[in-house]
């Protein structure tokens, strides 16, 4: 590991984790320690693996069969994957914001206090909803039509919405996974934004295969390349002087 | 030349057989309204859809369609009530609860089921349901309602578990992990977020299902009996509007009379009602699609 990492302490790390789908090993003994209240960016060409580790921070790859997991990863010292972790309670703590907006076919408000809901919460859910509305910065747009589908909101709305869904949760670490691909110009700005503002009280890995948007929002990026973390460190030093021949290469576009 | 003579021998071909369809539509709604037509010379409308009594053989003749309407919805909403909870179960087991495995095993049972004659269900319902339903009910008619309506149920499920499985699979696996990322368990994420999404389609399946259930005819009239009573017991024998077209084919009565002609108006109003049902089951498939 190389490059300076601010004084923060660890919220996650992995030790030699591997993935593999079948044969196909994904993600090739990693060591990673993601820092708290940080944002961590994971780039690299796709196929490389980052969707996949991130995948593996909040069990998503539970759901798919042939996914097998080695090496360790750690959770405020504790192992995500020991047999007597319920990924339910994991998920609740560790959220996640996908690609594409995913609303549930629900009315907004529904959106939103769903998450609370079905993990036993019962009292003040209105309050919750404006608060986690409030932080996406989407209340404003929606406080009048909280009851209406969230499916007629607009794409950017949408991945606020998912964002406001996951805060309304108070997880500790917000996992993104290339969040603004779906969305325009104006959209990703305003994602961005949030990005910045929730890094006081969250912890936040975003897998973004835009190197201008790794710089712009991330604190630390690591660099995955064919599955093996090529290099990991303060954003500025990676993005101008990495150590890494491979890193400044697909930074400077030369593939990838 | 030649190719250009099979060009146009095709293309006639293929409008022939177009043809055939609309003509064969057209053709039965003209007779079927040319006959009723004439029923309602005799018979006022308002007599035929409001009568409560269906007596079109005895003196003095009455033709109030209602006794046959009840008795079809007996066994329409008998088995729908049966067969959307039993189907739409099957369908969450195979779309959220198991692997692929398993769903290629059930699949062809429920192939099996909608493979079966009806008549054989007929039999079943008379020979099996019925004589397992009087260990319960001893009053029971040997031809009743009941055991007419869960034969029906059986024939429909397939199609309400196979049209939801399709509606459950066509929903984004990323739906699915929106919600489980919140820490929602299988069960929750299958009955709030999953169901919820497939709404209109599962409509669509309902509606199908019930037209499927109002046009049946074998099972009923061999199971439900040929009593046209206004009751809503299920318990005792009663008439569908389609066993009353089979009883009136079978020859009981001299073609040409007016109790001839009750066979096509009751024939139009089950056809209208089945309409009105296919219209209702399309309008859901398509706002479906417009809202994913």
């Amino acid at each position: 590991m190389t490059g300076e990492l601010m004084e923060h302490p660890v919220i996650l790390e992995t030790k030699d984790l591997s993935v593999s789908y079948g044969d196909h090993q994904v993600v090739k003994k990693v060591n990673l320690n993601i820092l708290a209240n940080q944002v961590t960016a994971v780039i690299g060409p796709s196929g490389c693996g980052k969707s996949t580790m991130l995948r593996v921070f909040n069990r998503m790859n539970d759901f798919v069969p042939d996914a097998r997991i080695e090496g360790k990863v750690l959770f405020e010292k504790n192992d995500l994957y020991d047999d007597k972790i319920d990924p339910g309670f994991i998920r609740q703590q560790i959220g996640m914001v996908f690609q594409r907006p995913n609303p549930f076919h629900k009315s907004i408000y529904n959106n939103v206090i769903w998450g609370p809901k079905v993990n036993g919460h019962k009292k003040d859910l209105r309050e919750l909803a404006e608060q986690a509305l409030q932080k996406a910065a989407l209340w404003d747009e929606v406080k009048d039509r909280l009851h209406e589908s969230a499916l007629n909101l607009s794409g950017g709305q949408q991945q606020r919405l998912c964002i406001a869904r996951a805060i309304a949760m108070n997880p500790k670490i917000i996992l993104m996974d290339e969040p603004c691909s779906a969305l325009d110009p104006r959209a990703t700005a305003r994602i961005e934004d949030l990005i910045q503002e929730f890094r006081s009280r969250y912890t936040i890995v975003i897998v973004t295969h835009n190197m201008q948007q790794a710089a712009r929002v991330s604190d630390n990026t690591a660099f995955l390349y064919e599955g093996n973390l090529v290099e990991y460190g303060a954003t500025k030093k990676i993005f101008t002087q990495p150590d890494q021949k491979k890193t400044e290469d697909y930074i400077t576009g030369r593939f990838g | 030349m030649i190719s250009k003579f099979i060009d146009h021998a095709l293309h006639w071909t293929l409008v022939v057989c177009v043809a055939i369809t609309v003509i064969t539509t057209l053709v039965v709604v003209i007779i079927l309204g040319k006959e009723s037509y004439l029923f309602f010379q005799e018979v006022p409308v308002f007599d035929f859809l409001f009568g409560t009594r269906w007596e079109p053989l005895l003196e003095p003749k009455s033709f109030g369609v209602l006794p046959l309407v009840v008795g079809t919805m007996k066994i329409v909403f008998g088995s729908i009530s049966i067969a959307l909870p039993v189907g739409l179960m099957i369908a969450i087991y195979m779309s959220e609860f198991t692997s692929d495995n398993v769903r290629s095993i059930v699949k062809p049972f429920l192939e099996i089921l909608v493979g079966i004659p009806t008549v054989v269900y007929g039999y079943f319902a008379l020979t099996f349901v019925t004589p397992m339903l009087r260990k319960l009910f001893p009053e029971m008619n040997i031809f009743n309602a009941a055991s007419a309506a869960i034969v029906v149920a059986i024939m429909i499920f397939p199609m309400v578990t196979s049209l939801c499985d399709d509606a459950f699979r066509a929903l984004p696996r990323s739906l699915r992990e929106g919600a489980f990322a919140l820490g929602a368990t299988r069960y929750e994420v299958a009955i709030q977020i999953i169901m919820p999404a497939a709404a209109s389609r599962i409509g669509a399946a309902v509606v199908l299902a019930l037209s499927r259930a109002i046009g049946e005819t074998m099972a009923v009239t061999l199971a439900a009996g040929a009593t046209p009573e206004l009751s809503l017991t299920f318990l005792e024998s009663i008439q569908t509007m389609t066993a009353y077209i089979v009883q009136v084919s079978l020859g009981d009565i001299q073609a040409g009379g007016v109790e001839y002609m009750t066979c096509y108006a009751v024939g139009l109003l089950l056809f209208l009602m089945t309409l009105v049902m296919n219209i209702l089951g399309n309008h859901f498939q398509l706002k479906s699609r417009v809202s994913q």
